[in-house]
């Protein structure tokens, strides 16, 4: 799942540069303010580690075998903060000295497997786990489901973004610049592998080492359990919530994006007017066989360019715009979704120590 | 099955550690990349990446890939190993997703194979997507090869990068080679207790208790690590030295990377 670089075009790159930052900057400030000097350790430590397990060659039922990427395992032990450092730097290792995944698309790797990994596992993980005892089996359930969420999230995130790149990015002849497959191939091609083999492989380790961490080091599982907070051994507490209004804004902004975007319909510079002519991005490209995957996409675009008719111009109904704000409405869909999970684990928490 | 788990992941293992001993080989050389100043180098070739995949012309990509071989000739970086470490690793994996795009991307038809159409517009977003993977591919590998890692830590430092995050990768770095070192050791020592053949259920716990012995090692190095750099004082402040100095052939090799980069881009537009 580590993408190349020359799969993505530059625009999309920066943009997921820009979602990464968002989240290396929170990270870090987060954890800064917990104890720098003790997580600088803990942190690249962690990073060696995922990276170490990321090599292993594990046997799958079915006889294949397949990698795991190590982000669950992060978020239960570190948190979802340390977890996107940890991840991010993990990748960039790999970028930057190993030459797997590339310079240009680090943001979007970091952004698909360290951030919207780490968070997907560790809501996951407390959300099965909440409440049970430290050594109880259903946290290792919960993390087998963190695992294979965790994993098929980040492959279903990179392939939005290689799915929308021939709809937005070709020459004027219709032949796709970057990644070429649209969509409706894109995403069965990437989550077909996922959903099977990288995921479940992603699960059995998770689980495998939420088994041997009950037994054997019982107090890396405390930070994150949600239990007892105060006694917790590891300096990574997750609950400092200064952020939230941070991120509760993101959310809304994101939201609001595809109106943003409606009112400026000038904002897509990028191209050029005689593009724009025949704008629905051109017959190439709708001509395809696009069958089943697009429906649903469609029918939320059609959610957003329904409601605005009178405003929006033309274009606005072409599909690669309709991706383009379906994305950025499911993104600002999920943030809002993980702060209402967080609030409810919050009050869930204060509840017990009330009792 | 042909190899356990065991012998793959060992396998992979050695694999990692060989090809960075082989990058530090090449780094020592004196060559054109070598000779330059490291910041001069991340620049210059990250710029050309970046050229990579801005151009939207087959030709520019593949002049840009000719300029790539040319400065790994100067550099002293055997095409053999570019040719084995990038150009087929690559073919082989974005060959296999670019190749069905030859018949699903509607346009003109070119040729029929097999009774299936292969369109222009296929045959043109299928080279152009293997080119250009191979190019950056290509620039990123080369200033792995000639580029001493520490360096590259440096080069990135003085761009500005946060400090805290230069010493995690630094600290990554160094502590990827131990554990990959203490993983190895911990498989060769079950591998010699191990009588017969590990079914894949038995393999699967094999892997989640090596890893989780892992883990429990990695914490403990981690305190272990923290109690070191306090008691020499560490605060939190992080202090990168940095004795680079520019000299008129770096600025030289900087407008020349540049102007390549943009040149392209231009022309590529």
């Amino acid at each position: 799942m580590h993408i190349p670089d020359g799969y993505l075009s530059p625009s999309t790159c920066a943009t997921l540069y820009v979602g990464a930052a968002v989240g290396w900057y929170s990270a870090l400030r987060r954890l800064k303010r917990v104890l720098f000097t003790r997580v600088v350790p803990l942190i690249s430590v962690f990073a060696a580690f995922s990276f170490v397990v990321m090599m292993f060659n594990l046997p799958l039922p079915g006889g294949t075998t397949g990698h795991a990427l190590g982000v669950t395992i992060a978020a239960i032990v570190l948190g979802p903060s340390g977890a996107i450092l940890a991840l991010s730097i993990a990748i960039a290792i790999q970028a930057l000295f190993f030459g797997d995944g590339g310079i240009s698309t680090l943001g979007a790797n970091c952004f698909n497997m360290a951030i919207a990994g780490s968070l997907v596992a560790y809501a996951s993980y407390r959300v099965v786990a909440a409440g049970s005892a430290i050594t109880s089996k259903r946290r290792v359930v919960a993390a087998a489901v963190a695992g294979y969420l965790a994993v098929n999230a980040s492959a279903l995130l990179a392939a939005t973004e290689f799915g929308i790149q021939p709809v937005l990015f070709h020459d004027a002849g219709g032949t796709p610049l970057y990644a070429p497959y649209p969509l409706s191939i894109a995403i069965p091609a990437m989550m077909i592998g996922h959903l099977t083999f990288a995921g479940l492989a992603e699960a059995v380790i998770s689980a495998g080492l939420v088994a041997y961490l009950q037994a054997a080091d019982p107090g890396l599982l405390r930070g994150t359990s949600g239990l007892a907070l105060e006694s917790a051994p590891t300096d990574l507490r997750p609950g400092t919530r200064s952020l939230q209004p941070l991120w509760l804004a993101i959310a809304v902004l994101m939201l609001l994006t595809p109106l943003g975007i409606l009112a400026a319909g000038t904002a897509w510079g990028e191209w050029s007017p005689s593009e724009l002519a025949h704008a629905a991005p051109p017959a190439a490209v709708s001509s395809a066989p696009t069958p089943a995957a697009p429906a649903g996409l469609q029918r939320l675009s059609n959610l957003w360019t329904a409601p605005f008719p009178a405003y929006a111009p033309t274009f606005v109904r072409s599909r690669g715009f309709g991706y383009l704000l379906s994305a950025m409405f499911g993104v600002g869909l999920m943030l809002a979704l993980s702060l209402f999970v967080r609030r409810l684990l919050d009050r869930n928490r204060r509840k017990g120590y009330a009792s | 099955m042909s190899r356990g788990f065991i012998e793959s992941t060992t396998v992979g293992f050695a694999r990692a550690l060989t090809g960075t001993m082989l990058s530090e080989q090449t780094a020592r050389q004196r060559g054109l990349l070598q000779a330059l100043d490291p910041r001069v180098r991340v620049v210059g070739l990250f710029a050309l990446v970046l050229a990579v995949t801005l151009s939207r012309k087959i030709v520019v990509v593949a002049a840009l890939l000719a300029v790539a071989i040319a400065i790994a000739l100067l550099s002293r970086v055997s095409l053999l190993t570019l040719a084995k470490r990038v150009w087929l690793i690559v073919l082989g994996f974005t060959g296999v997703i670019a190749l069905p795009a030859l018949f699903t991307t509607p346009g003109r038809t070119m040729a029929t194979v097999a009774g299936f159409a292969v369109s222009e517009q296929g045959l043109r977003t299928a080279s152009l997507l293997i080119l250009r993977v191979e190019t950056a591919v290509t620039f990123t590998t080369l200033l792995i090869l000639c580029t001493p890692w520490a360096q590259v830590l440096k080069a990135l430092r003085s761009l500005r990068l946060p400090k805290e995050v230069v010493m995690m990768l630094a600290m990554t770095y160094r502590y990827v080679f131990l554990l990959v070192e203490t993983a190895t050791q911990m498989f060769e020592s079950r591998r010699s207790r191990t009588v017969g053949v590990l079914n894949s259920n038995e393999q699967r716990h094999l892997a989640g208790r090596t890893a989780g012995v892992l883990l429990s090692k990695s914490v403990a190095l981690s305190n272990d690590v923290y109690l070191a750099m306090q008691s020499r004082g560490f605060r939190g402040d992080v202090q990168i030295l940095s004795d680079f100095r520019m000299t008129s052939s770096d600025y030289l090799g900087l407008l020349a990377f540049l102007l390549v980069g943009a040149l392209a881009v231009w022309t590529g537009r």
